[in-house]
């Protein structure tokens, strides 16, 4: 009972997790598959950014240059040096993961708006550069061939596949992320959110644990950029590394509740099934965009906490099920 | 490839007429940031704005594109102060992710709009002031007086921060708004106010843009980006500085080209703005703290 | 305090509604349906029997940076469709007659969510054919779906020709590709005038373009030509002063590139203004769009490829003469019937490429004699076709399959007419309707 009660938190959320992935595998339907597809990445995507977002407190904008950079690396490896998925994402995550190590390093220094600026000029600075690459294609991109599909049994079987990596990947960044806030390690984070100066005074290592941080939340975007783009057949510089895509895993993040673990799956369940119904509707269609622009702002003036934070704040008894 | 003489010139002339307009556009960014340490993401929309305002006065009323601008001027103004009031009054003390998300926000409502009413589709303000041409320069009339009323702008910001009471306010909330308000200082009114001198020069920018290149909706965005790099250049919240921001920008943007694809400048460009960031995050002509 | 909970609560009210909305709908059945269909959907439910409701499925870009070509293609889409259930739709030799529906969704101009799309279109809304999105990066991606589920895809305003070499099997392409959109414009400058050595490339630096330029470049260097200036601008420039400072600089006779509408338009106009002094300049996709002229003098003597013309005189006559089969109505008829449809909207390609999605699918499904994608598919791998967009044939070997080798270019140029600025085709010369301006005033 007190196991269970220890673990609440990671048990809901495992739960709720669980409820969707297998929700496509149930049906057996492949367009349910689809669209949890497209929510599972944000999940995946606004979880990771939420590693640094939420338990330090620094908002990187420009957080879509790892799914880029590592989407990239790994589109590389499988359509130019015919390597398998699994090397390629691999090779995704670390360098995404060696990039965080290196800006974290540098950039880390700076604080507040300073640092979210810098975040949008690397990621702009690494598009221009992948725009200008010629080994990875330069503004033409690279494609893969359809044939490269046989080797996981046909591109329906490749379909379903990408799908059970992205779960499961999905599964590591939350156990991740759990981890990472019930540690020391974690609380030296959430330390550096409140007061950055008063966690190094008392004693936390800021520099080397924000990077840490930083090279935690960078790595599984690296790897889902490979997955993603494998799936899609083709890569190009704009759609690798949009900026617009960055703002919203940040709104993902905000609408759930940044700094818990539960916070950005259901706001990125929340924000692309917003998305998916305001795209579909007669109403809003022509404009979702300006809707879904209100909505946040209601949100972010109203209720900054996101959905899970307010919860927290509103009914103490849910404070231990909701992490 | 031999450089020549000519072409160094004539670049660095080109960019040098539009790093003025740049720099009017870091201004509206820089003032706000400077005054509130609000990063104003509907910063590139706003531009656009400037830009259809001034298209629409040119066309309907066959306004004369300068006069039509004054306009601009005043709506936005008038927009900057109902922003501040919507969107940013309420979180002007909260961590910094909310006003730039607050701001985002503003930034989907304008475009999510201005598509539906305007679609995609490029615009072109049909004017021309001719050119003048002296050896291998060539000068576009409309370049020329942009570069002007730029001028011209800095100065009246200048003079109004400095020899009017609400300017006198204005400086004193960006120093210290709570000692600021200890004096009697208005703060909500002056933070609005300044808020809207902002998007007053963001729409003073798009509309002196609008008179030589063309623009949609979402054209805004590059010169967004542009006025974060100039601002960093300069110094965030430092509006002389972020003209001459704007014209080392302009000279960089004429100049690199002669040398190396030109493809190659936003890369140079973003990675000079990182740097500043790292080296001297008080911008290269040392702000105020 | 009071405020602020009331506020709390007054957001949380909004957004768990939309929140309930999203996950009873689950996003899944508002499929936003061509309304000129829904009639012959009920008529086919009435008269029952040997009926047939055939679902086009694509997505078009309603926001986003395509909007507008995209509009006109789904616009030329669209008249085929309403045109040719007006007539009674397709009878097929056992008495089936067979109508279509459209069922679409808004891609943004973005990859995100094409698949996705896609892969609703294909399973969801059992759409039996599919047609392209607009521009070769949102067509890529949904080839892939579209080859999964074995449907026919008919691709339009999608030139690149990396995406038909990628051994796919049931994606067929209405477009001249990529490699041949410019090297009629090269083939052209030298019946003019053999003088002209130098040639400078400035273009778009996107999928399209470069692929484009590369194939034209070279064409250009194994005819002769002496490249002095080969460069690429990002797709969002708007002021190409440092282009036309180093055209200065090199002296070419020529100036060849271009992107899309806006950027070719600007560069277009900059050149205009700083008085540069080429005899022959050639611009991808913008000058053959009614807007150009808008550009006034600046739009004068501008040579532009374009997949389709208002001019261009397709005829059963010269089908004949070229030993092809006819099909579908002449090239007037469609401006025509399209200008009624849309408010007198003139056509351009965009909108005559998607007419012609419609009426190769149309004439498929007529030769096959049925509706089943394999033969659909095996007819249209037999095609070999005279429209008034021109001649349709496809690339049937294993590393090209689909690629269009039928169809080619036609080049058009701004002149001075009767009443302002007129296009005239230029080249090729069976089809030209005026001799080239040439060198450029």
């Amino acid at each position: 009972m007190s196991t269970v009660r220890k673990y609440l938190g990671l048990i809901v959320t495992i739960g709720v997790l669980l409820m969707l992935v297998a929700w496509p595998a149930i049906t057996g339907k492949d367009i349910t598959r689809e669209t949890t597809f497209t929510i599972l990445l944000s999940v995946a995507l606004a979880s990771s950014l939420n590693i640094l977002l939420g338990y330090t407190g620094y908002v990187s904008f420009g957080h879509v240059v790892f799914f880029g950079l590592g989407g990239y690396v790994g589109f590389y490896l499988m359509s130019a040096q015919g390597m398998s998925l699994w090397i390629s994402m691999l090779a995704g995550g670390v360098s995404a993961g060696v990039l965080a190590f290196l800006l974290g390093k540098a950039i880390l220094r700076l604080r507040g708006g300073y640092f979210a600026l810098a975040t949008i000029g690397i990621n702009e600075a690494m598009r221009a550069f992948i725009n200008n690459f010629e080994p990875f294609g330069g503004p033409t991109g690279m494609t893969l061939n359809f044939s490269v599909y046989r080797d996981y049994g046909g591109a329906g079987q490749a379909l379903w596949l990408s799908y059970y990596v992205l779960a499961a990947l999905t599964f590591i960044v939350l156990i991740v992320s759990y981890l990472v806030r019930t540690s020391k390690f974690g609380l030296g984070l959430l330390a550096i959110r409140e007061d950055e100066d008063a966690a190094e005074v008392m004693g936390v290592n800021a520099p080397n644990v924000k990077t840490w941080a930083y090279v935690l939340s960078a790595i599984i975007p690296g790897m889902l950029g490979v997955l993603f783009f494998f799936k899609n057949g083709s890569i190009e510089p704009a759609p690798a590394f949009r900026l617009h895509f960055s703002i919203e895993m940040i709104v993902m993040v905000m609408l759930g509740g940044q700094g818990t673990v539960l916070g950005p799956i259901l706001g990125a369940y929340g924000y692309q099934s917003l998305r998916g119904f305001l795209l579909t509707s007669p109403i809003f269609k022509d404009i979702q965009l300006a809707v879904a622009g209100v909505l946040l702002l209601v949100i972010v003036l109203f209720v900054p906490a996101g959905v899970v934070g307010w919860l927290r704040q509103r009914v103490p008894v849910l404070r231990r099920a909701l992490q | 490839m031999q450089i020549s003489f000519d072409l160094i010139i004539a670049s660095l002339i080109d960019g040098l007429l539009l790093g003025f307009v740049y720099g009017i556009a870091a201004m509206g960014l820089t003032l706000i940031w400077g005054v509130m340490n609000v990063i104003n993401l509907a910063h590139g929309p706003i531009i656009a704005l400037g830009m259809f305002s001034l298209y629409f006065i040119f066309d309907l009323f066959g306004l004369n594109p300068y006069v039509a601008l004054l306009l601009v001027a005043i709506l936005g103004l008038l927009l900057g102060v109902l922003i501040y009031f919507v969107a940013v009054h309420r979180v002007i003390d909260a961590p910094h992710l909310s006003t730039l998300l607050a701001t985002f926000s503003i930034n989907m409502i304008i475009i999510g709009l201005g598509t539906a009413a305007f679609s995609a589709s490029p615009r072109n303000v049909d004017f021309s002031l001719g050119s003048l041409s002296l050896g291998p320069v060539t000068l576009l009339g409309t370049r020329l007086v942009a570069a002007v009323l730029a001028v011209a702008v800095t100065g009246g910001l200048y003079l109004f921060l400095y020899r009017t009471r609400p300017g006198r306010y204005i400086r004193a909330v960006a120093n210290n708004r709570d000692a600021a308000e200890l004096m009697g200082v208005p703060s909500a009114q002056i933070l609005a106010l300044s808020f809207g001198l902002g998007t007053m020069l963001a729409a003073i920018a798009g509309g002196l843009i609008a008179t030589f290149f063309p623009f949609t909706i979402l054209a805004g965005g590059v010169y967004e980006l542009k006025s974060f790099v100039i601002g960093v250049l300069g110094g965030l919240g430092n509006p002389v500085g972020a003209l001459l921001g704007g014209l080392i920008l302009g000279m960089l943007e004429g100049i690199i080209p002669a040398f190396m694809p030109t493809t190659w400048v936003p890369v140079l460009e973003f990675l000079l703005f990182v740097l500043i960031l790292l080296v001297r995050p008080q911008g290269l002509f040392g702000a105020r703290k | 305090m009071k405020r602020t909970t009331l506020f709390l609560i007054f957001g949380y009210l909004l957004f768990a509604l939309i929140f309930v909305a999203c996950s009873s709908s689950g996003g899944d059945e508002e499929a936003a349906t061509d309304t000129g269909s829904s009639d012959t959907a009920a008529e086919s439910a009435d008269s029952g029997g040997g009926n047939q409701t055939i679902v086009i499925g694509f997505t078009a870009s309603q926001t986003g940076s395509q909007n507008v070509s995209s509009t006109r293609q789904v616009n030329g889409l669209n008249l085929w469709m309403s045109e040719l259930n007006a007539a009674g739709g397709i009878a097929l030799s056992d008495g089936t007659k067979v109508t279509f529906e459209a069922v679409t969704y808004d891609d943004e101009s973005n990859t995100d969510r094409v698949q996705e799309l896609y892969t609703r279109l294909a399973t969801e809304d059992n759409a039996d054919f599919l047609i392209s999105p607009y521009s070769s990066g949102l067509t890529a991606a949904s080839a892939v779906i579209a080859e999964q589920y074995g449907k026919v895809m008919i691709t339009t305003g999608a030139a690149s020709d990396e995406t038909y070499k990628q051994g796919l099997t049931t994606i067929y392409q209405a477009y001249t590709p990529a490699s041949r959109y410019l090297t009629g414009a090269i083939d052209l400058m030298a019946t003019l005038d053999a003088d002209i050595t130098k040639v400078a490339f400035v273009y778009e630096n996107d999928k399209f373009s470069t692929d484009v330029v590369d194939a034209a470049l070279a064409y250009a260097e194994e005819k002769g030509y002496e490249v002095v200036l080969h460069e690429g601008y990002n797709s969002d420039t708007t002021d190409f002063g440092p282009f036309i400072n180093k055209i200065q600089d090199a002296g070419p006779d020529a100036i060849l590139g271009g992107g899309h509408f806006q950027d070719g338009s600007t560069f277009a106009r900059q050149l205009s203004e700083k008085n540069i002094d080429v005899d022959f300049f050639a611009l991808l996709v913008a000058p053959p769009e009614p807007d150009f002229a808008d550009l006034g003098d600046a739009a004068l003597g501008v040579i532009g490829p374009s997949q389709w013309e208002p001019l261009a005189a397709f005829t059963p006559d010269s089908a004949a003469a070229a030993g092809l089969e006819w099909f579908g109505p002449l090239g007037e008829e469609f401006v025509s019937a399209y200008e009624a449809a849309y408010d007198g909207e003139e056509p351009s390609y965009h909108s005559a490429g998607g007419y012609a999605a419609g009426l190769i699918l149309q004439q498929a499904i007529i030769a096959a004699d049925s509706t089943d994608p394999e033969a659909v598919g095996a007819a249209l791998d037999a095609m070999d076709l005279l429209t008034f967009f021109g001649h349709i044939k496809f690339d049937t070997t294993a590393e090209a399959h689909g690629l269009q080798i039928g169809h080619s270019m036609v080049y058009i140029q701004w002149q001075e007419g009767a009443d302002g600025l007129a296009k005239q085709v230029v080249w090729p010369a069976e089809g030209a309707t005026a001799e080239t301006l040439f060198p450029l005033p």
